[in-house]
């Protein structure tokens, strides 16, 4: 959420400079918006989660729990993190993530447990290795071709706009010159 | 045809490529890191009051099923294939093992007694056994061979085909 509203300053300013003329050009803004659409991860409110009772767990727990919970799929879910979600199960890993926090455990360590036991598709992010690096890498490969293609048409379409007329054929020329000097003599006299 | 011709219809080999290779992968097949692994370890608390751990199974065959009262219809449909399972091999040494998840007692005993279960069943509270075995959803069954290997995981209703094949799989293993 914090990213999106960091997001969105952003791009106004980008468009408030755009105004005075000295702003970043379309697609270096279009450039921006995917970059920055793929670099917020998606955030939310965990949902269903009991108010802290006084006395209970320190707030940083919490939040390590939250930090390691929104980077896990609930596996019983669509397109939620076990930190977003309201089901049992997605609780049940909450508590268990809770656990080992308090035990000691790295988040690695916590993340490592659950790929384990789930494989990388409980990882919301996918690891940046063998077939998932298509995924990161595609956006950016198809955002250098279609820059690629833009400069190349528009390249060509001011070309086309700049090329000289053709030249004229020099008798063709004299004949419409003596034409309107044949003219200019009939109108004299 | 000019290089730069050429060059269209060859951008979208890549592309053709990726949509067969989705198109001839099952998006919900998804593969279990813990298949050819050894069976995380786990106790139950029986629904008939004694202890159960896969320790106290070491060397013997196991079909492990997580189930719950509520996973309508596949839950119903492969409950009587458990227990008929159960009676056929219990005597060469085949256990059957029954992990309820997310269950109310009540209903869970009320399945148990619909559909005659005698193998031992228990409850997984906290889900933990459920976590450890990377299950999704119930029904799901894991077939555990003699040295405590899994051998198998099916997602979903088990079918009398798929539970000979396997059963008869993890007897022979030594």
């Amino acid at each position: 959420m914090r990213s999106a509203v960091k997001a969105s300053g952003l791009l106004r300013r980008v468009a408030l400079r755009g105004r005075g003329g000295r702003g970043l050009p379309p697609l270096a803004c279009l450039g921006l918006v995917i970059v920055l659409a793929l670099a917020a991860p998606p955030r939310g409110e965990a949902a269903g989660e009991p108010a802290r009772p006084p006395g209970g767990p320190p707030p940083d727990l919490e939040q390590q729990v939250y930090a390691v919970a929104s980077g896990l799929r609930c596996v019983v879910c669509q397109n939620l993190s076990v930190a977003d979600s309201p089901s049992d199960l997605a609780k049940e890993m909450r508590s268990l993530i809770r656990e080992r926090l308090q035990q000691g455990k790295t988040p690695d360590e916590i993340r490592a447990y659950f790929v384990s036991r789930y494989g990388d598709f409980v990882l919301l992010e996918p690891p940046k290795r063998g077939f998932n690096l298509l995924v990161w890498g595609l956006p950016f490969v198809a955002l250098l071709a279609g820059a690629c293609g833009v400069y190349l048409v528009a390249r060509r379409w001011t070309e086309r706009a700049h090329q000289a007329a053709p030249a004229l054929d020099p008798a063709y020329l004299e004949r419409v010159r003596r034409e309107i000097e044949e003219r200019k003599g009939s109108t004299g006299s | 045809m000019s290089w730069k011709k050429a060059l269209i219809p060859l951008a979208s080999v890549p592309l053709i490529i990726l949509l067969a290779y989705g198109f001839w992968t099952d998006p919900r097949a998804i593969p279990s890191p813990l298949v050819r692994q050894a069976a995380p370890s786990f106790r139950l608390a029986l629904y008939d009051g004694d202890p159960l751990s896969l320790e106290g199974l070491k060397g013997k065959p196991v079909v492990l099923n997580f189930w719950a009262s509520w996973c309508y219809p596949a839950c119903y449909e492969e409950a009587p294939l458990l227990e008929a399972t159960w009676r056929k091999y219990r005597d060469q040494g085949l256990m059957v093992v029954g992990v309820d998840i997310q269950d109310k007692e009540a209903n869970a005993r009320e399945f148990m007694r619909r559909f005659d279960f005698s193998f031992p069943n228990g409850p997984d509270p906290g889900s933990k056994i459920s976590i450890d075995y990377g299950v999704y959803g119930v029904p799901e069954t894991f077939f555990i061979d003699r040295q405590g290997r899994i051998k198998y995981k099916h997602v979903g209703a088990l079918t009398p085909a798929v539970m000979e094949e396997q059963v008869r799989a993890i007897l022979r293993e030594t």
